[in-house]
């Protein structure tokens, strides 16, 4: 099973940028969470119910819809917090993985089954008209991407089996008190305005350690 | 058509497309509203939440709804549609998007109806919550308020476009495949809001100092009536009421089994209730041949008016009590009545529930917050006269709504005008160039100045190449306002300012100064004794 990957590119101001992940992270969570599973007898489970809230942006003509999660929203916004702030190129991955168990000594393996990344190109802006075009125009290129994020999922694509209630946390990130998405991860990659990314920064120092 | 559906799992589904379209429709309506939508989750099942969706249920809406499809679901052929339109203060109304919900005949035979069908609506639906937030009316909605309402109307059949314009784009929200076909989800909304202006002087020229507020006739006749994307709470008196969702027949309650889908336990109870609703029935009537299922006869509307129910036509609308004009200090901003209503309104209204509909639909000020970025502001008038390219924001369409001019001038062609023929106060003063050129509203607030034309009159710090108010551009004849502000903005020097006025005085005054000197130095005894009366 290959796993399923989208890309998305934004080009925004600095201080548009937590809103603009924000804005993405919802909009694909919204679709890959669920009710909480309430597993009965017989192999029966029932399903909580998801409740949506609007979120204006401050910093954007845009609003999105997310899932009602106090919880959940606290946790994209520590990740996307990660991500604001200064010049150049930033990359992050939203990641839905199932864990299978293995054997000891193995850990569990995490085989994603869709990936969705997230260039965010950060530019500075120096007037105020310009950054009022800005706006807009972030606003509008939002509107494209959640086009494009729900065209994505009502591909009806591959989605893993519901689980049995021994194997749900392999499939469902049931932390939360209140909904229950698909196991994700998010990570970032940045690179400043000279193109060098972070990681190749620190793998090349790390060879010529060793090489000494 | 023949399928292998048994018969438990056709009563399924026609209940889930069934319960589809009621949500469907309370999700685009409610994201209408003009206000943000919150809904709780809930960690247990509540049993009565569709889709495992917290979507509230507007007992108006729901009521609208299934008097639409009364009885009958969408299927090939037969869409159920949700139009969604704007109603400006003067009466004008335009078409901004048509939601359809339609089936068609590719079937997917093998996908089990209580498991997969049912999560695929539930994702459905919440793709629709997030696509009824990025078409451009869901801006417009935000922002109605004193200068217009957003209407919807639900109708079954075929679906009408026409009244969306040239040019419209479509997005698709979905699909979901069932043994009797694919339900698919899809938005044609409009994009050029500018064709209000023209639609108008067609039918109505202009009249001046009349507010028309008669209803512009819509191309196709349609019989059910538009209603406000507004709701009030239950908790006002409304004098009628709509059952709720508890009222409602049928309560589901999903259990799901890990075990393979073919042993999928699905249980629908029918909660029983004291007052059953006429309208609402969960057997699938046959259409008989002849009927027309886009025809649904009412003036029932969703400010309560309980006279009006049952009673008007069919194209009733609602009273709209704003007043169109310029204001000149805010070219952009329009003059808005009071809340007792000072502007006329709508002659066959009753007047309890106009003015409830009057108090009701200030729900939005265009100086709310951060969504005013289309909306004028009096520092970012470049932004709002040029708004995005494609895009046009509210205040395009306002802008080009009210072109119907109710002024004190009289407007005459500006190529016929002589100078002395104006009949304005200070005519003779006006700059003998009058031409007008194409620009911006406000272009001589840019600060670089204006770039080509000119208006003849040197006596500018900057040059205005046109002059082209708000509000008060007329198609046919020239505006005065413009002119009347372009005359003023440079009256003419006081005479006794002026330097060579002024050199010839003092001129005069020198050489007259010798003479002056002589006669007073032959009165001195006289200026002496003066000044010793003073003292």
């Amino acid at each position: 099973m290959n796993c399923r990957s989208e890309v998305l590119e934004v080009s925004v101001e600095g201080r548009q940028v937590e809103e603009a992940m924000l804005a993405v992270l919802h909009t694909v969570l919204l679709h890959r969470s669920t009710g909480k599973f309430h597993y009965k007898k017989e192999g029966t489970y029932s399903i909580g119910t998801v409740g949506t809230q609007d979120v204006d942006c401050d910093f954007i003509d845009f609003t999105y819809v997310r899932v009602s999660s106090d919880e959940l929203d606290r946790a994209l916004r520590k990740d996307a917090l990660r991500n604001s702030g200064g010049d150049g190129l930033g990359q992050m991955s939203l990641e839905f993985y199932q864990k299978k168990k293995s054997r000891w000594p193995f850990s569990d393996e995490c085989i994603p089954w869709e990936v969705w990344t997230v260039k965010v190109h950060v530019v500075a802006l120096a007037t105020e008209q310009e950054r009022q075009i800005c706006r807009e125009k972030v606003g509008e290129k939002l509107c494209e991407k959640v086009i494009n994020i729900v065209e994505v999922m009502n591909r009806h694509e591959y989605l893993p089996k519901m689980p049995m209630q021994s194997e749900v946390d392999n499939v469902f990130d049931t932390g939360l008190r209140d909904v229950q998405p698909y196991l994700y991860k998010i990570s970032f990659q940045i690179t400043d305005a000279l193109g060098t990314s972070v990681t190749t920064t620190m793998r090349r120092l790390i060879k010529d350690t060793l090489a000494l | 058509m023949e399928t292998d559906i048994n018969s438990q799992d056709r009563k399924d589904l026609d209940k889930f497309i069934k319960f589809f379209a009621l949500k469907t429709v309370q999700v685009i309506v409610q994201a209408r509203l003009g206000e943000k939508i919150c809904t709780r989750s809930s960690s247990s099942p509540t049993g009565s939440d569709w889709f495992n969706l917290a979507i509230k249920d507007i007992p108006e809406v729901t009521h609208e709804a299934k008097k639409a499809l009364a009885g009958q679901l969408p299927a090939i052929g037969r869409s159920m549609c949700v139009e969604i339109s704007l109603k400006t203060s003067e009466g004008d109304s335009m078409e901004l998007e048509i939601w359809c919900l339609e089936m068609n005949e590719k079937c997917d035979k093998e996908i089990k109806i209580s498991y997969t069908v049912y999560n695929r609506l539930s994702l459905l639906l919440k793709s629709l919550l997030a696509i009824t937030r990025v078409t451009p009316a869901y801006r417009l909605s935000r922002k109605q308020g004193h200068e217009y309402v957003i209407l919807y109307r639900i109708y079954f059949g075929e679906v009408q476009l026409n009244g969306l314009g040239e040019g419209f784009q479509t997005v698709r929200v979905g699909t979901v495949g069932t043994p009797m076909g694919t339900i698919t989800l899809s938005c044609a909304y409009r994009i050029n809001l500018a064709f209000m202006s023209t639609r108008q002087f067609e039918r109505t020229p202009p009249i001046m100092g009349i507010i028309i507020d008669h209803f512009v006739d819509r191309p196709y006749p349609s019989s059910s009536p538009m209603h406000p994307c507004n709701y009030r709470t239950t908790g006002e008196d409304t004098g009628v009421t709509y059952p709720s969702v508890e009222d409602s027949q049928e309560v589901c309650t999903t259990s799901f089994s890990t075990s393979p889908p073919s042993q999928c336990v699905f249980t629908v109870t029918k909660a029983h209730f004291q007052t059953p609703t006429p309208v609402v029935t969960d057997t699938l009537r046959v259409p008989m041949a002849g009927l027309a299922f886009s025809h649904q006869l009412s003036s029932s509307r969703l400010s309560y008016q309980p006279a009006a129910l049952g009673v008007g036509s069919a194209d009733l609308a609602y009273p709209v009590v704003f007043a169109a004009g310029l204001n000149t200090t805010h070219p952009h901003q329009l003059m808005v009545p009071g809340k007792e209503g000072g502007v006329p309104l709508a002659p066959n209204q009753p007047a309890h529930g106009a003015q409830a509909d009057q108090e009701r639909l200030a729900t939005y000020t265009p100086s709310d917050g951060a969504h005013c970025a289309a909306t004028p502001s009096s520092e970012d008038t470049e932004t709002v006269s040029n708004s995005s390219e494609g895009r046009a924001s509210p205040h395009d369409v306002l802008e080009t709504i009210f072109a119907r001019k109710v002024g004190a001038f009289v407007n005459k062609p500006i190529n016929q005008v002589t100078l002395t023929s104006l009949d304005i106060p200070f005519a003779m003063f006006a700059p003998k160039n009058l031409e007008l050129e194409d620009a911006d509203p406000m272009g001589s607030l840019h600060s670089d100045g204006s770039s080509g034309g000119s208006s003849g009159n040197t006596h500018d710090d900057f040059v205005m190449i046109d002059f082209k108010p708000a509000f008060s551009k007329d198609d046919i004849l020239p505006m005065d306002l413009g002119t009347f502000y372009r005359e003023f903005q440079n009256p003419p020097q006081l005479s006794s300012l002026s330097i060579d006025i002024g050199a010839q005085s003092m001129a005069e005054d020198l050489d007259s100064l010798p003479e002056k000197l002589a006669v007073h130095e032959k009165n001195v005894r006289e200026f002496d004794a003066f000044v010793e009366t003073l003292q």
